[in-house]
């Protein structure tokens, strides 16, 4: 299993890590031997498995249209590590919306 | 207030027990945990919430199983059960008794930190079911336990609050990732613990540590207010020191709950029933994939002398395959990591937890999961993105998901022959702190344990007697693994407590001769 | 050269009107105070868990029959993972490789050259998601571009949103509006949806293209920030004429995110799309497989009330102009149409008064409809005085609009009665009114008398000003012309 630096920089970027140069030498080697280990499940035959998602197989688990407990809005707004009023503060978004 | 430290060697039945019967106050039995955390856990024993010694202020014996002591509520909550008592009413078998909460079910008011940098400071607004459940039963929370960070790793090594020691060595760890809770209960630091297991982070502590712990079949219990490592896998579960304790605290905490969807609505197999039936004619199938999957042979000896020990007491015992159960490891370790990615996106410095600042809200975020996450969780979260990404989901998660659905079948067929399925817990006995630090030799920890995790099975570990490690460990637990059908439960109880009869194990480390370090 | 052809297809997100939230018993009513309407599962707090909400899988069902759909057996939700601060979980649950419904078509009623004609739109799917939290931008303008920092309120986050997709089956704006307006009016006919532009509760995206016709598509550009029908109509014109431009001048269409801006007019680029985002779509863990049985389907389906295009073919049948049906169902008035015609109107004209001076006082108003307390006896009883003479039409409207002012309290009847609103039917009278006008006005009188037809209009108008609006009309007619002997 290869895996250059740059796929470990997208990886990166998707999972919203900021990794360092050092950080990411580092972690290519051993991504790249857990992926080599990983990928003995493609010498399984799967042909007409389907892929599983649940362990009981359970179906159709539903609620019923019917107001439930909120928090108060102080109790998440608490936690918050910026404030902006009653809503939560972020720097400057630059990415637009999916 | 007086505390009897005798207290502390009772199990969670006899504290019950008594407490039922007015021979002891919930908070004499609260008192004398407290006094043992106090004494030997390296907590600052002040104030309303104890709060654990930063790692490097932790004496070499203080075993750091927790990470908050919640003082003040366990009093108010002990104290409310004497009222409850002395008003008449009837309490519940564990009512009064104290239990050590693995740091990942939040508990409103509390801190709950996951192991993690990423949530320090944060009190959720808003109790788990599973606390819930054990508030309901008159069950007094100690505290949260420490844990390897959001569940990820298997010697609580990967906490960010530094290491817990194992009560039989403190140079060694307690198995993880529910390490805290497992040191808490084998240290005399509480009768019960809860943990939770992704692909075994309940059963190889408790064999590390000489306990009794068990995953619920998938769906037992409810996830709601678990902090979600793999949600597919994910379940939480009881440690206790003896079978019928933590079948007691499985039955508080099993059953249907409307707020998490992957909850099964069926009512829970009754593991507590179960317990007195024995093995006799019970059909026992020794997995031949995991008995041999790389056992230390002190491991293995104690194994096979409890195979015939059930033998004996009226087992048949043959051996089964699970043709692709070699597959489990890597399967677990693409599924998991694939769930985790996703799960661990919610911590991005917005709403809770830590944030570091940057001028932009992308800069934000990552700087934030750059630094708020340690090593472990940050390879995990990209071998999981990884393996959800364009060109690789299909070879990495799909194919991993339908090894998985090969894995459960596997085990369909076997309960067709047999009742229930053995193996070793773990291939070794606990290893010491910083032994092991290559991530993959990590994960071969969990070899015997995942295959259940992926099936979904419950799963128990129940003590069988000590090993050394062949290089001087002097005796260390071991522990035997039993695996049911799906919400056969009570057949894994019923199963270990006929183990637990026939290998007469003490849970006590000084009764070893052990608890020192060697 | 052949003339360019434009291409269309539409995503349309719809909100559910469900008392709570997709996964969570928040409710989802629309201004509250920010961050009020949240608990553990929309705010994604560390533990929680979404369980669905089975009226909104309901509604989604229903929606898809009406819109023709086939209804998966089995589907299930999976996660769409990426990073925006309004996203609570930095990920939303969607539907992915197998929506809830699939294979739908929307006819809509096009005005081409005069003529109303039939256009077919197809939908590739419709599937269950849930909506976002909403970003403030702070900032000079307001908007993303300029801000320096956002504030987020996830009152709307976990809102069950269904996103319907059509097919590029649209060729030009009036038949894009015209699909936006038919699924407002089919949401609200279903009741599952408010569909209100304004509040957000319906959205709709447009990917548009040019080519030659006969040629593969072009590429295409997604158009976002529609925020009314009338700019969707604005947007595709300019957009496609945007295109046609940039290709006639020998350039190229790059494949981008473009937003409207209605006050300038024009589309502006927003991101290129140059690499697709990779959302790791995986199924939710959290969520079960959702099925839905034949049988399950026929309950659904019979549910379905008569959607607004059965409802336009039966009134067309019955008279009613296709213009008048159009605004009647448009205006959420069929029942009260329906009522009218039961208690004995004709529908044509009380499908007038409705399309007509009903709509007018409405809209001048700035009343609703639910708030008017108009009844279709009401409706009813002003056709019949009409009808008979007892009112003309000029103070029929004044009755009307004295039903309306006071929110229905009495019936035309009783205002006519309490405004002494009466046709003039003394012919006497009516003859001296009449020889007064065309003594006063021999100008006119001369006008008409030389074959200017238009001159007698104003007389009318003079008989009628002077009767306070009591005279027949046509009957004035006559005997002006008798008067004037024309």
């Amino acid at each position: 299993m290869s895996l250059s630096e740059d796929e470990v920089r997208h990886v990166a970027a998707l999972a919203r890590l900021a990794l360092d140069d050092d950080e990411i030498a580092a972690l290519t080697p051993q991504l790249a031997d857990i992926l080599a280990y990983a990928a003995e499940v493609g010498a399984v035959a799967t042909d007409d498995v389907a892929p599983m998602t649940h362990p009981l197989g359970l179906e159709d688990v539903t609620r019923p249209d019917v107001p439930g407990e909120r928090l108060p809005a102080d109790a998440v707004l608490a936690a918050a590590p910026d404030r902006v009023g009653d809503r939560f503060g972020v720097p400057r978004i630059v990415e637009e919306d999916a | 207030m007086s505390a009897d430290p005798a207290l502390t060697r009772l199990g969670a039945a006899a504290l019950g027990a008594a407490v039922g019967a007015g021979e002891v106050t919930a908070r004499e039995v609260l008192e004398a945990h407290l006094d043992a955390i106090a004494a030997r856990d390296g907590v600052v024993a002040d104030g309303d919430v104890w709060h654990a010694r930063d790692a490097a202020d932790l004496g070499p014996d203080d075993l750091h199983a927790f990470l908050v002591v919640t003082a003040a509520r366990a009093r108010d909550a002990a104290d409310a059960v004497d009222r409850r008592r002395a008003a008449g009413e009837a309490l519940g078998p564990l009512a009064g008794v104290p239990l050590a909460l693995k740091d990942v079910l939040t508990m409103r008011g509390a801190p709950t930190t996951c192991g993690s940098r990423m949530l320090e400071g944060w009190v959720p607004p808003y109790d788990a079911t599973v606390t819930e459940r054990l508030a309901a039963a008159g069950i007094v929370v100690l505290g949260k336990t420490n844990m390897d960070e959001f569940a990820m790793g298997s010697s609580t090594e990967n906490s960010a609050y530094g290491p817990t020691r194992n009560p039989w060595d403190p140079d060694r760890v307690p198995g993880g990732s529910s390490g805290g809770s497992a040191a808490a209960v084998a240290g005399g630091l509480a009768p019960l613990g809860v943990g939770t297991d992704t692909g075994g982070s309940i059963r190889q502590p408790a064999a590390f540590t000489g306990l009794v712990g068990g995953k619920p079949t998938y769906g037992a219990v409810s996830r709601y207010g678990l902090v979600a490592f793999a949600s597919s896998l994910d379940q939480a579960g009881p440690f206790a020191r003896d079978v019928t304790d933590a079948a007691l605290l499985h039955a508080v905490m099993a059953g249907p709950d409307p707020r998490d969807a992957t909850s099964d609505p069926t009512d829970p197999a009754d593991v507590v029933a179960a317990l007195g039936r024995g093995v006799e004619g019970l059909r026992v199938g020794v997995v031949e994939e995991l008995e041999e999957a790389g056992c230390e042979p002190g491991v293995r000896a104690v194994f096979l002398a409890a195979v015939a020990a059930l033998e004996a007491a009226g087992a048949t015992v043959e051996r089964v395959s699970l043709p692709h159960a070699g597959y489990g490891l890597p399967a677990y370790y693409l599924v998991a990591p694939a769930e985790a990615s996703s799960n661990l996106a919610r911590f991005d410095g917005v709403r809770y937890g830590r944030r570091v600042d940057a001028a932009t809200a992308e800069a934000m975020n990552a700087a934030t999961r750059g630094e708020g996450f340690g090593p472990e969780v940050r390879r995990r979260i990209m071998i999981g993105t990884h393996a959800l990404s364009s060109g690789y989901v299909d070879a990495y998660y799909l194919q991993a998901a339908r090894v998985r659905t090969l894995i459960a079948r596997d085990f369909a067929t076997a309960f067709d022959r047999v009742d229930v399925l053995i193996s070793p817990t773990a291939p070794g006995v606990a290893f010491r702190i910083g032994a092991v630090a290559d991530p993959l030799a990590m994960y071969r920890n969990d070899v015997a344990t995942v295959p259940a995790s992926l099936a979904g099975v419950p799963a128990v570990s129940v003590p069988i007697g000590t090993a050394d490690d062949g290089a001087g460990s002097g005796p260390l637990p071991v522990g035997l693994q039993i695996m049911a059908p799906l919400r056969a439960d009570d057949r894994c109880y019923r199963v270990a407590r006929a183990v637990e009869a026939v290998v007469g194990f003490d849970p006590d480390p000084a009764a070893h001769g052990a608890g020192v370090r060697r | 050269m052949s003339a360019w052809e434009t291409v269309v297809g539409l995503e349309v997100h719809v909100e559910l009107s469900t008392a709570t939230k997709m996964w969570c018993g928040c409710p989802t009513t629309f201004g509250d105070a920010p961050n009020t309407n949240v608990c553990p599962v929309c705010s994604g707090q560390p533990g929680a868990l979404p369980v669905p909400n089975a009226r909104a899988v309901h509604d989604a069902t229903l929606l898809g029959l009406a819109l023709g759909g086939t209804i998966a057996p089995r589907c299930r939700f999976h996660r769409k993972n990426y990073f925006y601060p309004d996203l609570a979980k930095n990920y939303q649950i969607s539907q992915y490789d197998v929506p809830l419904v699939s294979d739908g078509v929307l006819e809509v009623e096009v005005e081409r050259d005069g003529e109303l004609v039939l256009e077919t739109v197809r939908i590739e799917r419709l599937h269950m998601e849930e909506d976002t939290g909403k970003s403030l931008h702070l900032g000079a303008t307001g908007r993303l571009h300029g801000a320096d920092r956002s504030a987020i309120d996830y009152n709307r986050s976990g809102v069950p949103l269904l996103e319907i997709v059509s097919r590029p089956d649209v060729r030009d704006p009036e038949t894009a509006q015209a699909y936006l307006r038919e699924l407002q009016a089919i949401v609200r006919t279903l009741g599952v949806s408010d569909a209100r532009m304004e509040e957000g509760s319906i959205r709709c995206d447009a990917n548009v293209s040019v080519r030659r016709p006969g040629e593969p598509l072009g590429t295409r550009c997604e158009i976002k920030n529609l925020n009314s029908v009338r700019s969707l109509g604005r947007a595709i014109a300019h957009e496609a004429a945007r295109q046609i431009a940039v290709l006639e001048d020998g350039g190229s269409i790059v494949m981008e995110t473009r937003h409207w801006d209605e006050d300038a007019g024009v589309t502006r680029t927003l991101r290129r799309k140059e690499t697709v985002t990779d959302y790791r779509y995986f199924p939710d863990p959290d969520l079960v497989e959702v099925t839905t049985s034949p049988r399950r389907v026929a309950e659904v389906r019979a549910e379905l009330p008569e959607l607004p295009a059965a409802a336009r073919a039966r009134l067309v049948a019955a008279g009613v102009p296709r213009a008048q049906a159009a605004t009647v169902l448009g205006g959420g008035m069929l029942a009260l149409l329906d009522a009218a015609v039961a208690a004995g109107a004709p529908a044509p004209a009380a499908a007038n008064w409705l399309a007509g001076e009903v709509t007018g006082w409405l809209a001048a108003e700035g009343v609703a409809l639910a708030d008017a307390g108009l009844t279709g006896t009401h409706v009813a009883e002003l056709v019949a005085m009409v009808e008979e003479g007892a009112v003309s039409a000029t103070q029929a409207k004044q009755v009307l609009a004295g039903v309306l002012e006071d929110r229905g309290a009495a019936g035309p009847r009783a205002v006519a009665e309490a405004r002494g609103l009466s046709q003039l039917r003394d012919e006497g009278e009516l003859a001296r009114v009449v020889a007064e006008v065309v003594a006063a006005n021999p100008d006119a009188v001369a006008a008409v008398r030389d074959g200017n037809d238009r001159a007698i209009g104003a007389l009318v108008g003079q008989v009628m000003r002077a009767t306070g609006g009591s005279a027949d009309p046509r009957r004035t007619n006559e005997l002006l012309r008798a008067a004037i002997g024309s």
